[in-house]
């Protein structure tokens, strides 16, 4: 095996100053009865040259290994990512080290995420960036923790059902055990969370909504920020699409205390579902609060400016149960990523790329419009929206799958059980107009 | 003796980013806009983030020059114990980066995911073999978050059995993340202590298990580097108070193919891809944390699950006692594929004599540096053991000098001051995939430390001296805290 | 790390177990960390305390103590109110190290029961305890 070097002279050598006979020797101190007697039931080892037959025939029966029409988003998103991005992130001194736990040999990792930080804090208006978390469902939920932690009078969470519903079941997961509640908060025939219901709601600890909501649709955030003023209670806000901030005001500028977002559409490959980027961000205020690792600026003996992990009593580690989270390896390497992407688009860049997103999906919008679909809302809009497909749509959304490689929308009846033959449609900067003419044609 | 590798070279000082930055810039190829533009509503639409403006080359040079201030496995020896750095082949990078996974969208449908759902399930299959348990759950996006959905698996089964508990049993050299994950799911958790040895003794369990405690988290082979020889006396005992075991799986690059811990009483255990199945950190992650579980706790499992049906595998989530959901899709299925790529490549015997490779390591290691450096516990080890900075302590030199110092020759550090049990701890996991010339040359380059030590302790004090920064300032950093430039 | 014999530990303060001492003035009773334990603790990096206001029983952890890589919890050696927090710790946490009894002080309580003092130890009483 090509990755074992040991020859049977080094094992001989070896074992010899371990003081052993034979390398079975070596688990002498395990009880005979806990050790198994077969071998294990695993497939032949193959070649290098195997395996890429092997992976090859497996990725084929992913359809994604042609090249497919995605008019598909959902907390998922089709973008072009530039070829300096992989090309940089492979380079194995970012991939092959550990956690930057020895910043003297780690400045690059650090002063990457340090810049990562300070980027994703420029993106969403925020003081503080974390080094990243999971994915948006897990930050989410680590933030309605830290809102329920603070606040000692009240054990609920006022979500929007505008929210991801992974990520409702994601924060639900997280908060139960501690005996805590999600309380939904229903949406309005716009399209949006009902502000007016959550005024209503008491004894809540915090409010979380999403914006670009689940429907694609933007939120007045401002709105709920004046209820948790009043309420006196935390006002969280999600996204799932990042590249929205490239053209829409950002959270921090409607007074966000904490916000959670998913960061894949920063360069990162779809990769049917992970490894994303969980971005989680707050004020100066819940410094202390948020969970997982950052980084901070210091400088060395010599003088010379350098960056380390810092902050590192709230983690598990050194507080154990008492930490602000459990959560030790994050994404960072898609943190990196992240950065490398933000550094590439830069600020030209990113409004560049934002406003064909919305560009293309309004364009997709009137077309599917002319083609029979009927627009279920009139709200504003980023890069997604919900129609209502004409009958017989379903047939020919497969159709066209298995004929031309195209994913006309997703279905949201298993969502929302009320929103039978709704399908959320979304259109990115790889959507040509000929794309989007062609599949009004094909679904007329 | 052999040259030891480090040395020093040019490399280059690089600036922030936003110092780079000039107006105008933009090092993406823009796609060309063939729609009208359609203007937003005002009061909707903010100022473009203040990101950098650079050109290609500059986002190049930067990160370019930024990598070569890091250490990687690719560069060096990295014996840090407990993460099991071992070589992270490239060809999983190959098959990771195929089109047909990278691109697969998560919402597809399973009838157009087929190869993605093939290579989990199979994954799933092989996981449950390796480590001898009924069922895997790969959601659980890194180590602590497989801790975590493990903890919540025995809450969901507490709850369902009609009374909830209260405690878990932890003993005192597990990882932060195991008291962590517990008190997510409510449990106080009462540290228990291992005994002389270094190992958990059956009496002490049975002195503090009680039908409140919902069960007991380990690690085994536990984070001293020894095998936990009483497990299976241990399981029996906290089952017979109706409780479960939690395995930590940390540690599993030490038994493959030797041991099953389905087999010997553990009730649920995570797996790290990241560490024993050779997925790369990252500097921090993405990683893996597949949950292994025995009958038990099968029906608890976080959903979606896979269900294979003749030949065609389906996404499921109709199972009333689970858990719930702990990620937004299915977890980390580009990690998965590297780890599928490497059991394949691997095979049984190739696992297998991984384990036993990476346990001669360490008892290499052991045995050639027991005489330098304290071995508190002098018993034969796993795939990692533990020495300390007893024998420098006359010339007041630390573990994290003679670490600081064993950059200078090359070798990233060992991991230090963990264990907790044991104080300065100096913890050395080889891996399997270093080869006796290496560590030869670690062994040598820690004897010439320790004799650094006794003759000129103030370059020890000093170290590093040949990295790009030296000691940084951590107290500063935190007591007036710079998170953004 | 200070021998036991270099600590600082003032007569007219009184001493805890948990490394605490207090101090009582009028019907004011200052409370903060002695000289062993800002010493072992090494540099103070933040403190964390609670709000005027709160009220808090004999032996209650009242806060935390952290250097880079350690938290320590800090217990009131006394029942009462909190009528003042040392408000300077907060941007200089070093202060606990350079002047644990005078800018370093932590809180400021009035008692329920002033004579719950008697229970504390006294400078010899303390060495005594350090020594084992």
């Amino acid at each position: 095996m090509r990755y074992l070097p040991h020859t049977k002279e080094d094992i001989e050598s070896m074992l010899k100053v371990a003081g052993q006979e034979s390398l079975d020797d070596l688990f002498n101190c395990i009880p005979d009865d806990l050790k198994i007697t077969n071998s294990l039931d695993l497939p032949q080892s193959l070649s290098e040259w195997e395996l890429n037959v092997h992976m090859e025939e497996l990725a084929s029966l992913n359809i994604a290994c042609k090249s497919y029409k995605c008019f598909m988003g959902a907390g998922s998103y089709d973008h072009y990512i530039p070829a300096i991005i992989p090309y940089l992130i492979s380079r194995s001194e970012f991939m092959t080290a550990y956690t930057p736990y020895q910043p003297e040999v780690s400045q690059g990792t650090l002063q990457g995420i340090y810049e990562f930080q300070t980027m994703v804090t420029e993106l969403l208006g925020m003081d503080i960036a974390t080094a990243s978390h999971y994915d948006c469902g897990t930050a989410l939920a680590e933030a309605c923790l830290i809102a329920l932690r603070q606040n000692s009078k009240a054990n609920k969470i006022a979500v929007s059902a505008l929210t991801h519903p992974s990520h409702r079941q994601i924060i639900h997961t997280y908060i139960s055990p501690s005996g805590y509640e999600i309380v939904e908060i229903p949406y309005t025939k716009e399209g949006l969370t009902d502000v007016k219901a959550l005024e209503a709601m008491d004894d809540i600890a915090g409010i979380a909504v999403q914006s670009p909501n689940f429907f694609g649709n933007i939120e007045d955030l401002s709105a709920f920020k004046a209820v948790a003023d009043v309420k006196m209670i935390l006002f969280i806000t999600s996204f799932t699409e990042a590249l929205a901030f490239g053209l829409l005001k950002n959270p921090g500028s409607f007074g966000a205390d904490l916000v959670a977002g998913e960061g894949q559409s920063l360069g990162i490959a779809k990769s049917f579902g992970g490894p994303g980027l969980g971005l989680l961000a707050g004020t100066k205020k819940q410094m202390r609060n948020l969970p997982g690792r950052l980084i901070g600026k210091t400088k060395d003996a010599n003088g010379a400016d350098g960056f380390v992990l810092t902050l590192a009593t709230r983690e598990q580690h050194i507080r154990r149960e008492k930490a602000s989270s459990n959560i030790c390896s994050n994404n960072g390497l898609n943190a990196m990523t992240a950065a490398v992407y933000l550094a590439t688009v830069g600020k030209i860049g990113i409004r560049e790329i934002a406003r064909q997103n919305h560009d293309k999906a309004v364009y997709l919008k009137k077309s599917l419009e002319k083609a029979g679909f009927e627009s279920v809302f009139e709200t504003p809009f980023f890069n997604e929206f919900l129609m209502k497909a004409p009958a017989g749509f379903e047939q020919k959304r497969a159709a066209l799958i298995n004929d031309k490689c195209t994913f006309a929308g997703i279905c949201l009846d298993k969502f929302y059980p009320e929103l039978k033959h709704h399908y959320l449609f979304c259109a990115t900067e790889t959507i040509s107009k000929k794309d989007i003419d062609q599949l009004a044609k094909e679904v007329q | 003796m052999n040259q030891q590798p480090g040395t020093s070279g040019l490399i280059f000082n690089e600036p922030l980013l936003w110092d780079k930055s000039r107006d105008g810039r933009c090092a993406m190829s823009l796609p060309k806009s063939d729609v009208e533009r359609e203007p937003l509503d005002e009061n909707l639409t903010g100022d473009s983030p203040n990101l950098p403006q650079l050109s290609e080359l500059d986002v190049v040079r930067h990160y370019t020059r930024l990598s070569q201030w890091n250490f990687g496995v690719d560069s060096g020896m990295y014996p840090l114990g407990s993460c099991t750095m071992k070589y992270n082949p490239k060809t999983n990078e190959v098959q990771a980066a195929r089109q047909g996974f990278a691109s697969a969208h998560p919402l597809s449908g399973d009838e157009f995911s087929q190869g993605a759902l093939k290579l989990m399930y199979n994954l799933e299959q092989y996981l449950a073999e390796i480590t001898g348990f009924e069922a895997v759950t790969l959601q659980p996006a890194a180590g602590a978050h497989g801790e975590l959905a493990g903890m919540l698996m025995i809450h969901a089964y507490f709850a369902k059995n009609g009374k909830q508990r209260s405690k878990i049993l932890i003993p005192d050299t597990a990882h932060g993340t195991n008291p962590a994950s517990a008190a997510l799911c409510g449990y106080e958790s009462i540290n228990i202590k291992s005994g002389k040895n270094g190992i958990l003794e059956p009496s002490v369990v049975e002195a503090i298990m009680d039908e409140d405690t919902a069960g007991i988290m380990l690690t085994n082979p536990n984070t001293l580097g020894l095998f936990e020889t009483d497990i299976k006396e241990i399981a029996l005992i906290v089952h017979s108070k109706g409780g479960l075991v939690y395995g930590d799986g940390a540690n599993m690059n030490a038994i493959m193919g030797i041991v099953k811990p389905g087999d010997i009483g553990i009730d649920v255990l995570h797996l790290n891809l990241h560490k024993t199945f050779s997925t790369p950190h990252g500097g921090g992650g993405p990683g893996s944390g597949p949950v292994a579980v025995g009958k038990t706790l099968e029906p608890f499992l976080p959903i979606p699950r896979i269900v294979k049906e003749l030949d065609t595998y389906k996404l499921v989530t109709d199972f009333p006692d689970t858990m719930g959901r702990i990620h937004t899709f299915y977890g980390h299925f580009g990690i998965m594929v590297r780890a599928y790529a490497y059991i394949l490549s691997m095979g049984a015997k190739g696992l297998t004599d991984a384990s036993k490779l990476a346990v001669l390591n360490a008892n290499y290691v052991k045995e050639s540096l027991k005489g330098t450096l304290n071995l508190p516990y002098d018993l034969p080890c796993m795939h990692e053991c533990v020495f300390n900075d007893e024998f420098q302590k006359e010339y007041h030199i630390t573990t994290m000098d003679m670490a600081k110092r064993l950059l200078d020759f090359g070798f990233h550090p060992p991991t230090v001051y963990f264990p907790l049990v044991v104080d300065g701890a100096f913890m050395v996991e080889p891996t399997e995939t270093e080869s006796k010339e290496d560590i030869d040359q670690f062994i040598d380059a820690v004897k010439a430390i320790a004799r650094e030590a006794a003759e000129d302790p103030e370059k020890l004090r000093k170290a590093p001296l040949l990295t790009k920064v030296t000691r940084l300032d951590e107290v500063a950093a935190a007591r007036k805290p710079c998170l953004r430039g | 790390m200070k021998e036991i014999n270099d600590l600082i530990l003032p007569d007219d303060v009184k001493y805890t177990k948990s490394h605490e001492w207090a101090k009582i003035s009028g019907d004011i009773v200052t409370i903060g960390l002695n000289d062993y334990a800002q010493d072992q603790l090494g540099e103070i990096v933040f403190v964390e305390l609670p709000e005027a206001g709160d009220t808090f029983s004999k032996g209650d952890e009242f806060g935390s103590v952290e250097s880079v890589k350690a938290v320590s919890e800090i217990y009131i050696p006394i029942s009462g109110e909190i009528v003042e927090i040392n408000e300077d710790l907060e941007d200089a946490p070093e202060l606990v190290n350079e002047s644990c009894y005078d800018n370093g002080w932590l809180i400021k309580v009035k008692p329920e029961d002033v004579s719950e003092l008697n229970d504390l130890m006294d400078k010899d009483e303390y060495l005594d305890m350090l020594k084992g």
